[in-house]
C-alpha cells in the first residue's frame, strides 16, 4: 500500500511537539517494500503480440510510469520486471531464461497474456513453450489475448499489492539477503528437442526404458472413464473436494431422461441461484459490519 | 543481371496465362504436363528440367516475380511431395502456377536460387519443416528451428508431443467428465518428446555453432589492412534475439570491418509458433483468428487474404454466395484503416532505430488508439479483431461507438458511428500525416541519415521476392490492389506510390504517400456506406455456413497488406461434401520474405544503420516465424 504521511505522524510513541509532522515511524519492511513497489523498472523486452499491448501500455494514455514502473530498461543488469509479453517458443526460451539469470535480485517476472501463462491458442505447437512457468518463477498472470493495457496495469498493480505483503522478517521473502550467491535457473539445451537440465536424469531414464523396449517409466495413464468426480450430491452441499467417486451407473441416474427433460437442471439452477444470493447478502453484511 | 522486364523484345506472344501454359507444354512436351486434378491448376514440370525451365518462364514468359514457393506432402493421396511456385509478371496479370514433384523418401527438388534469388528463404523453410532437398541451394541450413532438431515437423506423419487428434474439432477433452490438460498425458509434463535414438552421452547444443558456422569463425580471425594502413580486425557482432530494436525476437549476425557490415546473416524462429501445422488441424473457421495473431499490427488485413483464398475455394463448389457490396465496402475500409495503422507505426519505430527515441512514436501511437477504439466497438477487441467471415462479416457497424473524447484525459463519449468515422478520416487521420509530414519530411537529420543508405536495386527487388513498400520504393510500381485487382478497388480512385531510390528515404516517401491514398480511399468509402446503409453484410441477409465443407482443390488468395504481399495457399483434400478442415494452410509473409535481401541491402553500411535498414523494411515477427 502507499505510504499515508498523515498516518505515520499519528504514532503512539511520543514525538517532540516541535518534530511532530516532521518523524514518521513505521516498520522497515513498509519503508523498504515502498521504495522497491515505485520503482519496479520493466526490462525493454517484447516477444510477441502482447508486446505491442505493452507498448501501447507504455505510452501516453495509458502509462504506467504514473504507477512507478517507470522505465523501460534494454539490458537485464537494470531491471526488476521481466513482463514475458508473448508467445515463449523453445527456441526462445534459452536466451530468456539466460536473461533471467542477468537480472539482479529483486527480480519479478510478469506473464502477460495466454501464451506466457499457458500456451494459450498455440500451445500444441512444437516449438512452443506451454507457459513461462514450466522454466522460470511467475509472479503474476495477466489472462487476455493480448491484455488489455488497463488488463496489464491491473497485472503491474497487483505484482505492487505481492510486495506490500512480503516482509523483511520472512527469509522466503527475501531469498536475495539469504548467503552466498543465488543458484542460477539451469538454461535449456537445444538438442533433438528442448532439454530442461532438471530433468536429465529422468530423460536418461526414459532413453534406456525405451532401448530395453519397456514401457515409458511414470507414463500418467487418465482416470478410468468408470470414476465420476462430480456428482449431484456434490453440487448440492458444494462440497466438491470431499465427494467420493461414483460408479458411472450412478451418473446415468443422475442425469435427466425423457419424459419431461431438463427439469432437474432447472431446479439445480434455481438452487444455485438462492445460494449465490444469500452469499451475496451475507458479503453485503461483513462489508457492512467492517464500515462500521 | 540480366532483367527480363527491360527486355519486352525477348517475350514469346504469350499474354494469357492460359497461353503461357500451352506454350510451356509444346515446347517441353514430356517435360511439362497440364496438372488435371480436380480443381487444381498450373502445370506439373518434371523436376530433372526444372531449373531450365523456369528460366524460360522468367525470361521468355516474362513471369519475373516469384511470389510464393511452397511444399505439400501428399501423404496418402499419391505419396509424394510436392514444391508449388506461384510466379508473376511485375506488369501485372494472375500467376502462372508451376510445381515440381518428388518421392516422400529422400526428397530432392532442384534448388531455384539461381534463377530467383527470392526462392532463398522459402526453399530453407521447405527443408527445415518438410525435409526437401534443395541440390544447388548456396545455403541449405534449418531456418525457423534449430539445427538438430529431429524430424520435419509438417510431414503428414510427424506427430507433436501434445498430438491429440488428426482434425478439429476434437471429440472431447473432457472424456467421461474429466477435463485433462495435455501436460498430463506427456511423461515429462511438457512439451517435448525425444526420439529413441537420442544419444545423452554426446549431448551437444549444435544451433548455436550451425549459426556461426558458415561466417567462418572460430578458425581464424582474418586481418585487414586497408589504404590508409590502419590495421583493423574483422569481428562479428551479434544483434537479437533479444535487442531493443529488432522489432521483436528477431536476430542479425553481423561481420563487421571496423564500423562498416561485411556480412549479415538473418537468424528467425525464436517466435515460430507452428502457425502451418495448427492451421491444418483446424477448421476452417478456427484460422480466421489465428491469423490475427500474423501480423498483429494490422490483423484486418490478415483476415481479408484467408477469407478471399477461402472464398476462391468456396466458389468452386455450390451453394457460395459471394458477399453483398456493403460487406465489401467494410472489409475495403477496415483494411484501409489497419495500413493506416500500420504505416504510421511503421515509421514511428523506424525513427526509433535512426535514433528520434520514442517521442514522435507517440503522437502516431495515440493516433493509432483512435482507431483501435473504432475496431473495439465493430469487432469487440482492440488488436486482435476476428472480423471477417467467408462472404460476410462478424457484425454490420455499430450505431453508436464510445470512445474517448480526448486521449489525454480518457473521458469516454457517445458518437454517432458514421459522425465519428467523417471526423476520423477527414480530419484527425489527414491533420496526423499533416504534421508527421511537417516535422520529418524536409528534417535535415532525417534526411542525412536516410538517403542514401539501404539501396536496393529495381532488378534485386523484384529479383528477391520483395513486396510491399520495399519493392515500390525500389520503382517497381506493382500494387496487388492494381495489379490483380481484389475486392471493390477495380472501381476506387487511387495512385500506387512509387519512388525511384530504393533508399531507407524512398521507403519512407512511400508510406507516407500509402497513408494519403489510404485517406483517399476511405473518402470515397464513406458516401458507399450511407448509400448501402441498411443493406446486409450477408447474401441473403442471412449469415453463410458457420463451418462451410470445402471442395477439393487448391487456391492462393493475396492481398496487398501494409507490410507487402500477404498470400495464403490452401489446399483442401474434399472428400464426400467437402472437407471441413485444410490439407494444407501456408502462409506466404511478406515480412519473411523481404528479409531476404537484407544481406545485400546492409552490406557496406554501418552498424549503426543497420537498425534503421531493418526498420525501413517494417518487419513483424508474428507473420517472419509464423
Amino acid at each position: 500500500m502507499e505510504l499515508n504521511l498523515q498516518e505515520l505522524n499519528q504514532t503512539e510513541f511520543p514525538v517532540p511537539a516541535e518534530l511532530e509532522n516532521n518523524i514518521a515511524i513505521t516498520s522497515l519492511s513498509q519503508l523498504y517494500n515502498w521504495g522497491r513497489r515505485n520503482s519496479m523498472w520493466p526490462m525493454l523486452f517484447g516477444l510477441a503480440c502482447c508486446a505491442i499491448e505493452m507498448i501501447a501500455t507504455a505510452a501516453s494514455r495509458f502509462d504506467f510510469s504514473r504507477f512507478g514502473f517507470e522505465v523501460m530498461r534494454a539490458t537485464p543488469r537494470q531491471a526488476d520486471l521481466m513482463i514475458v509479453s508473448g508467445t515463449v517458443t523453445k527456441k526462445m526460451v534459452v536466451p530468456i531464461v539466460r536473461l533471467y539469470n542477468q537480472m539482479p535480485e529483486p527480480k519479478y517476472v510478469l506473464a502477460m497474456g495466454a501464451c506466457a501463462s499457458g500456451g494459450g491458442p498455440f500451445k500444441e505447437g512444437y516449438n512452443v513453450v506451454s507457459g513461462m512457468d514450466k522454466y522460470l518463477p511467475v509472479d503474476v498472470y495477466v489472462p487476455g489475448c493480448p491484455p488489455t493495457p488497463q488488463a496489464l496495469l491491473y497485472g503491474m498493480i497487483a505484482l505492487q499489492r505481492k510486495i506490500d505483503g512480503q516482509s523483511i522478517a520472512n527469509g522466503d521473502d527475501v531469498p536475495w539477503y539469504g548467503v552466498g550467491t543465488a543458484e542460477p535457473t539451469p538454461v535449456p539445451v537445444l538438442g533433438a528437442d528442448i532439454i530442461d537440465p532438471r530433468q536429465m536424469d529422468m530423460i536418461r531414464r526414459q532413453a534406456e526404458a525405451a532401448a530395453n523396449n519397456a514401457p515409458a517409466i511414470g507414463a500418467r495413464e487418465l482416470p478410468a472413464i468408470t470414476q465420476v468426480a462430480v456428482t449431484r450430491t456434490a453440487v448440492e452441499s458444494a462440497a466438491v473436494a470431499e465427494a467420493a467417486p461414483v460408479s458411472s451407473d450412478a451418473l446415468t441416474f443422475e442425469l435427466p431422461t425423457g419424459g419431461v427433460p431438463w427439469t432437474e437442471a432447472e431446479d439445480i439452477r434455481e438452487k444455485r441461484r438462492l445460494r449465490a444470493l444469500a452469499r451475496k447478502a451475507l458479503r453485503a453484511t461483513r462489508r457492512a459490519a467492517e464500515e462500521e | 543481371m540480366d532483367n527480363p522486364a527491360l527486355a519486352p523484345e525477348r517475350q514469346l506472344d504469350a499474354t494469357t496465362i492460359d497461353e503461357a501454359t500451352a506454350y510451356l507444354q509444346s515446347e517441353y512436351a514430356g517435360a511439362v504436363t497440364a496438372d488435371d486434378r480436380e480443381g487444381y491448376q498450373g502445370v506439373i514440370i518434371d523436376r530433372a528440367r526444372l531449373v531450365e525451365i523456369a528460366r524460360v518462364i522468367r525470361d521468355d514468359l516474362g513471369f519475373d516475380y516469384l511470389s510464393s514457393a511452397t511444399a505439400v506432402d501428399y501423404l496418402g493421396a499419391g505419396d509424394h511431395m510436392e514444391m508449388v511456385y506461384h510466379a508473376y509478371r511485375t506488369s501485372g496479370g494472375g500467376a502462372l502456377v508451376f510445381k515440381a514433384q518428388a518421392d516422400r523418401e529422400n526428397t530432392e527438388i532442384p534448388s531455384l536460387v539461381s534463377v530467383w534469388s527470392g526462392a532463398d528463404f522459402q526453399e530453407r523453410e521447405a527443408w527445415d519443416l518438410m525435409g526437401i532437398r534443395f541440390p544447388g541451394h548456396p545455403n541449405l541450413k534449418r531456418i525457423l528451428m534449430w539445427e538438430g532438431f529431429h524430424g520435419h515437423p509438417l510431414r503428414k506423419d510427424w506427430r507433436e508431443a501434445y498430438y491429440e487428434e488428426e482434425q478439429k474439432p476434437f471429440d472431447s477433452r473432457w472424456p467421461g467428465g474429466h477435463v485433462h490438460r495435455a501436460e498430463e498425458k506427456n511423461v515429462f509434463g511438457k512439451n517435448v518428446s525425444y526420439p529413441p535414438e537420442i544419444d545423452l552421452n554426446r549431448l551437444m547444443d549444435t544451433s548455436e555453432s550451425a549459426v556461426y558456422q558458415s561466417l567462418g569463425l572460430g578458425v581464424d580471425v582474418e586481418r585487414i589492412m586497408d589504404k590508409d594502413g590502419f590495421e583493423t580486425n574483422e569481428l562479428v557482432v551479434n544483434m537479437g534475439p533479444h535487442h531493443p530494436s529488432t522489432h521483436g525476437v528477431f536476430r542479425m549476425v553481423l561481420t563487421v570491418d571496423g564500423e562498416t557490415v561485411t556480412s549479415l546473416e538473418p537468424v528467425m524462429g525464436y517466435l515460430h509458433r507452428n502457425h502451418e501445422k495448427i492451421g491444418e488441424r483446424n477448421t476452417y473457421l478456427h484460422n480466421i483468428p489465428f491469423t490475427d495473431r500474423l501480423d498483429y499490427i494490422s490483423s484486418m488485413g490478415n483476415n481479408h487474404g484467408y477469407v478471399l483464398a477461402v472464398e476462391q475455394l468456396m466458389s468452386m463448389g455450390r451453394r457460395y454466395n459471394p458477399p453483398t457490396y456493403r460487406c465489401e465496402a467494410l472489409r475495403v475500409m477496415m483494411v484501409e484503416l489497419s495500413r493506416i495503422v500500420n504505416h504510421l507505426w511503421a515509421i514511428g519505430f523506424w525513427l526509433n532505430d535512426i535514433g528520434a527515441f520514442f517521442t514522435p512514436v507517440l503522437y502516431f501511437v495515440q493516433e493509432r488508439e483512435r482507431i483501435l477504439d473504432f475496431f473495439e466497438a465493430v469487432a469487440g477487441s482492440r488488436m486482435m479483431c476476428n472480423y471477417m467471415r467467408f462472404g460476410g462479416l462478424f457484425a454490420d457497424l455499430p450505431e453508436r461507438i464510445k470512445s474517448v473524447s480526448n486521449l489525454t484525459n480518457d473521458r469516454v463519449r457517445d458518437y454517432n458511428t458514421m459522425q465519428f468515422l467523417t471526423e476520423m478520416i477527414n480530419e484527425r487521420i489527414p491533420r496526423t500525416i499533416d504534421d508527421l509530414e511537417r516535422l520529418l519530411t524536409q528534417n535535415e537529420i532525417l534526411l542525412e541519415r536516410s538517403i542514401g543508405v539501404g539501396v536496393l536495386s529495381r532488378d534485386d527487388a523484384i529479383n528477391y521476392s520483395a513486396a510491399g513498400p520495399l519493392l515500390r520504393g525500389s520503382g517497381v510500381a506493382y500494387d496487388i490492389r492494381r495489379a490483380e485487382p481484389y475486392s471493390i478497388y477495380p472501381e476506387l480512385d487511387f495512385d500506387v506510390a512509387v519512388e525511384e531510390e530504393g533508399d531507407m528515404y524512398a521507403r519512407y516517401r512511400v508510406r507516407v504517400a500509402e497513408l494519403r491514398e489510404s485517406v483517399r480511399i476511405l473518402k470515397q468509402i464513406l458516401p458507399r456506406l450511407e448509400a448501402t446503409a441498411g443493406e446486409s453484410i450477408w447474401a441473403d441477409g442471412k449469415p453463410g455456413a458457420y463451418a462451410p465443407r470445402i471442395p477439393h482443390g487448391e487456391a492462393y488468395g493475396r492481398v496487398e497488406n501494409g507490410k507487402g504481399e500477404l498470400g495464403y495457399y490452401l489446399v483442401s483434400a474434399g472428400g464426400r461434401g467437402g472437407s471441413a478442415n485444410p490439407w494444407r494452410y501456408h502462409v506466404r509473409a511478406p515480412s519473411f520474405i523481404n528479409l531476404t535481401p537484407m544481406g545485400i541491402m546492409s552490406r557496406g553500411y554501418k552498424v549503426a544503420d543497420i537498425v534503421g535498414i531493418l526498420g525501413s523494411i517494417d518487419i513483424v515477427l508474428g507473420e517472419t516465424d509464423r
